[in-house]
């Protein structure tokens, strides 16, 4: 076993690019009475990245991170932190510290006492925790006289701001966290995204976040990793993923999406309905089965003076508005709804039948 | 008359007091009454009945005159009272860790382990320690048939009125503390340990501290149950100690003297309830679990 151990930690630092990662995960795996929470997944997470790992619940986001925060052992292959080997070691030992979801603050301390709690750990004098709790609270905006509020009595983004506070007095080198923002109202979670991102670019810290939520993840990631049944389908940068997704699972993630069923015929395409599909010249894909994926946006009203690559013909059942644009629900004459996106300038003025359609540039091709 | 009071809502109770109306005469009936007849009796006149009818303090003089050695006997219940918490505390700590911690899916059984014997008679339980204990019993002719001299003397004495005291009690301190630990939830243990705490810390800085509430009720519980405890002393101590309960049956029974019964047991209750309240006012409840 140790011979194993030890030519796949060679191999992986024989593969590892400078500058070297500071979380390497070689084949990791997680079973729990017989199934596989996390089913093999390697990931190289760089010096002073934000990666976020999104997915839907049960992907195996939350164990995949419980795994790197020392909370539960894989069952199958490497984590190595800075090159060691960090498998068995227990959380208290490891320089790494985890946002939980529930923020975990003790509730019979007082805020300051919570973020002096790393500090009373390593025995540091109590003047000198107070000076530094005091400059953590200044960091993450908290008011000077919540040194001695009871945490309870806080409000949900504060004892957001306290739970930063405790993490980044523990000064881990690596910060986890595990949807810590997902309890609370939109408006707050929007400004402490911001926040996050600000003190990440500030401390210069690895951040591994992990959410169900898209949005979240694009406002705030060097690079994003969807995770699926316990394996990362895709990683990439942001804007990799949202214009070049992997497969349809990771295209219908990140938010709606149109998706047209297509087969491959006489070195072209074709859709159900036979007609034949406009696809970009550089689209590559095995196999015979493929799926067309267009974004609302990217849909568009088709007239006699502006045309597309591609048509079909429906009815419009629902009309909503976003503000400045309004979507549309078209339900095409063979039962398929789609959704269709425009400026409140580009309305829809008739009624009945429409034609909508989209560019083959503006389209992507996902296999199966 | 009757009619009239259908139909005007003369006596204007809220709905709520009415609905806890049947409790509160069971209240009352039940409990305040004899608490009120006690209390009467203990101001009654020496050796008599006339409760209600006299306002003596003689049975109160008697008690705390310097030559009656009724002190004893409550030196003897607290001192064993807070010596039974004490061990208690510490024995059933273990137990009620492991049954939500390790044990598994066993702490269930474990549980009823320990619920069984509650479904037998406190005394019956006593005599079959006394059974075990006894010269020529279990445990000396045990050790006797298998060559040894026999076992120790251990009947009779204070120490095994306390043994059979932690025996009886730890269901009421092991519920509750069970439930206590139940309550840490375990993202503030991970936490802890996330951020570098060792075994030791985690467990004096989170899980006592949130145990707490669980911890003082069963200490409480077991208090004052271990205060007012007869049964231990008379089987297996074999009355080589008296505790106070014991001169208060001996009062209202063989002495026929209910105002001095009556009176000792007022003490009692006082001393027990000024020191349950004492620790009640450090249990804040809802500090502790954060609600304030």
């Amino acid at each position: 076993m140790s011979s194993v151990a030890a030519s796949a930690l060679s191999d992986s630092s024989a593969v590892s690019k400078t500058p070297r990662p500071v979380l390497q995960l070689v084949d990791v795996r997680k079973v729990f009475d017989g199934f596989a929470a996390v089913d093999g997944i390697s990931l190289d997470i760089e010096e002073g990245e934000f990666v976020t790992i999104v997915g839907p619940s049960g992907s195996g986001k939350t164990t995949l991170l419980r795994m790197l925060a020392g909370l539960e052992s894989p069952s199958e292959g490497y984590i190595t932190l800075r090159g060691e080997l960090i498998n068995d070691v227990p959380s208290n030992r490891r320089p790494t510290c985890l946002v939980f979801q529930s923020l975990a603050l003790f509730p019979h301390m007082t805020v300051g006492d919570n973020i002096e709690f790393p500090l009373r750990v390593r025995k540091m004098a109590p003047e000198e925790r107070r000076k530094r709790a005091l400059e953590l609270m200044a960091k993450v905006r908290l008011p000077e006289d919540y040194y001695s509020k009871n945490v309870m009595l806080c409000s949900g983004g504060e004892k957001q701001r306290v739970a930063l506070a405790r993490a980044f007095a523990y000064d881990p080198d690596v910060l986890f966290f595990d949807e810590p923002l997902s309890a609370l109202d939109y408006k707050l979670k929007k400004l402490l995204e911001k926040e996050l991102k600000d003190l990440h670019r500030e401390s210069g810290k690895t951040f591994v976040y992990i959410t169900h939520s898209l949005e979240e993840a694009m406002v705030m990631s060097d690079r994003i990793g969807v995770m699926r049944a316990g394996k990362v389908v895709q990683i990439g940068t942001p804007e990799q993923i949202y214009s070049t997704p992997a497969d349809r699972f990771v295209a219908e993630f990140f938010g709606e999406v149109n998706v047209v069923p297509i087969r491959r015929a006489d070195g072209g395409w074709l859709r159900r309905d036979g007609k034949p599909v406009a696809v970009a010249p550089d689209v590559s894909i095995d196999g015979d089965e493929a799926s067309v994926v267009i974004r609302p946006e990217y849909m568009r009203f088709v007239t006699e003076e502006a045309g597309a690559d591609n048509t079909l013909t429906g009815t419009i059942f629902n009309e909503y508005s976003l503000g400045s644009r309004l979507q549309y629900q078209v339900r095409s004459r063979t039962g398929r709804t789609f959704l269709i996106e425009v400026p409140r300038a580009a309305a829809w003025k008739g009624n009945g039948e429409v034609t909508i359609g989209w560019d083959a540039g503006n389209a992507i091709v996902v296999g199966g | 008359m009757a009619d009239n009071s259908l139909s005007a809502p003369a006596p204007k109770l809220s709905p709520g007091l009415r609905a806890s109306l049947p409790v509160l005469v069971l209240l009352v009936a039940g409990f305040l009454a004899p608490l009120v007849t006690v209390a009467a009796y203990a101001f009654a006149t020496p050796k008599s009945f006339d409760v209600f009818r006299s306002f003596t303090l003689q049975n109160f003089a008697s008690i705390f005159d310097p030559s009656n050695s009724v002190w004893t006997s409550f030196v003897w219940a607290l001192a064993l009272a807070f010596a039974c918490v004490a061990i208690l505390l510490v024995v059933c700590y273990p137990i009620a860790f492991g049954l939500n911690k390790v044990f598994g899916k066993w702490s269930g059984l474990v549980s009823v382990l320990f619920v069984f014997p509650l479904f037998v008679s406190e005394n019956v339980r006593l005599y079959g320690w006394v059974l075990f204990f006894i010269k020529n019993g279990v445990l000396d002719g045990a050790l006797k048939w298998l060559g040894f001299s026999g076992g120790p003397e251990l009947l009779y004495t204070p120490g095994i009125t306390l043994f059979g005291m932690v025996y009886v009690y730890l269901p009421f301190m092991l519920f509750p503390m069970t439930l206590g630990i139940a309550m840490i939830p375990r993202d503030l243990v991970d936490a802890a340990s996330d951020l570098g705490a060792g075994r030791f810390m985690i467990w004096r800085e989170v899980e006592l501290p949130l145990a707490m509430p669980g911890i003082l009720i069963g200490a409480l519980l077991t208090f004052v149950l271990a205060a007012g405890a007869v049964a231990e002393a008379k089987i297996l101590g074999g009355q080589s100690v008296i505790t106070i309960t014991q001169d208060i049956e001996v009062a209202f029974t063989y002495a026929q003297n209910w105002p001095m019964g009556s009176a000792l047991a007022l003490i009692l209750v006082l001393i027990v309830s000024g020191l349950a309240l004492s620790a009640m006012a450090r249990l804040d409840l809802d500090k502790i679990l954060g609600k304030r």
